[in-house]
């Protein structure tokens, strides 16, 4: 599978992403629960890039390290920035209205998580989940 | 706007999610449902999430308002058909549905509902 490029501006581009995620978990055979943990945690950066970045892109692709299959998913936003990531990431912590769940929630769902983001630059969570 | 349809069953309210929830969807349903509540005086409400394969922050938090404003309306809200892969990513969310009656299936729920209210008179 190649790699696809969604856009993100709306509630309903939210739910393709996390269609287009799940049809990359199942042909990368995560299981289930995996493909669960991978999705939710797509949908939860994929509403904070449209809710706090202003709207963006998803780029979601298929990888293999050699020994395992997995799915990449990068979620891109030019809009304000995070000042402070380890702040932004606690439980409980939201600028909104949400319960500050996502980014953190987020994290311990997939295996591999990063944040590039500085204060006026945009916003950049990549985060994979890789087969068992 | 698609809507979520609300089904009246005797002094209940059912709800059964079969689509992929967008958010404004989400929050229409809040609307509706507390809209419905006081027209038919219902004093329960049952949301049926079997088609659901996943539940973020967003859709908890929905199910945690209504929860919330049906007690406020004197009904009881329970939430049924949570599937396994899903209850084991809420919990490592780190989302806890403190407050929320839950069952396996529809019937379940409608019964927990009524023995609820059963005893409450
Ligand atoms: N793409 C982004 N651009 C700018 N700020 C962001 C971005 N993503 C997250 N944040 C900031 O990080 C905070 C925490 O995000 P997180 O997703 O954990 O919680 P939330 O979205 O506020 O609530 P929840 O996700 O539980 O509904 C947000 O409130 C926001 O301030
Ligand atoms: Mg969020």
């Amino acid at each position: 599978m190649t790699a696809q490029e969604l856009p993100i501006s709306g509630d309903a581009d939210v739910v393709r992403v996390r269609q287009a995620v799940r049809a990359a978990a199942v042909q990368a055979k995560l299981s289930l629960v995996d493909q669960t943990k991978l999705v939710t945690a797509a949908s939860e950066l994929a509403r904070n890039t449209l809710t706090y970045g202003g709207g963006g892109g998803a780029l979601v692709e298929q990888v293999d390290n050699g020994l395992r299959k997995g799915v990449k998913a990068v979620f891109r936003d030019k809009g304000p920035g995070i000042a402070d990531v380890a702040q932004a990431l606690t439980d409980g912590f939201t600028s909104g209205s949400g319960m500050g769940l996502g980014l953190g929630g987020a994290r311990r769902l997939v295996d591999e998580f990063a944040i590039e983001t500085a204060p006026g630059d945009g916003t950049t969570v990549t985060v994979v989940k890789w087969a068992r | 706007m698609e809507r979520l349809p609300i089904l009246k069953i005797g002094q209940m309210l059912l709800v059964s999610i079969q689509v992929d929830l967008r958010d404004d969807m989400v929050i229409a349903l809040q609307e509706d449902l507390a809209d419905r509540i006081v027209e038919t005086g219902a004093r329960g409400v049952v949301i049926d999430i079997t088609a659901l394969d996943i539940v973020d922050s967003f859709t908890g938090r929905m199910l945690a308002t209504i929860a919330a404003l049906s007690r406020v309306l004197d009904a009881e809200t329970v939430v049924v058909g949570m599937r396994p892969a899903v209850a084991i990513t809420l919990v490592e969310l780190g989302l806890s549905l403190d407050g929320i009656k839950t069952a396996l299936d529809v019937e379940r729920g409608m019964r927990l509902l009524s023995s609820a209210r059963g005893t409450a008179r």
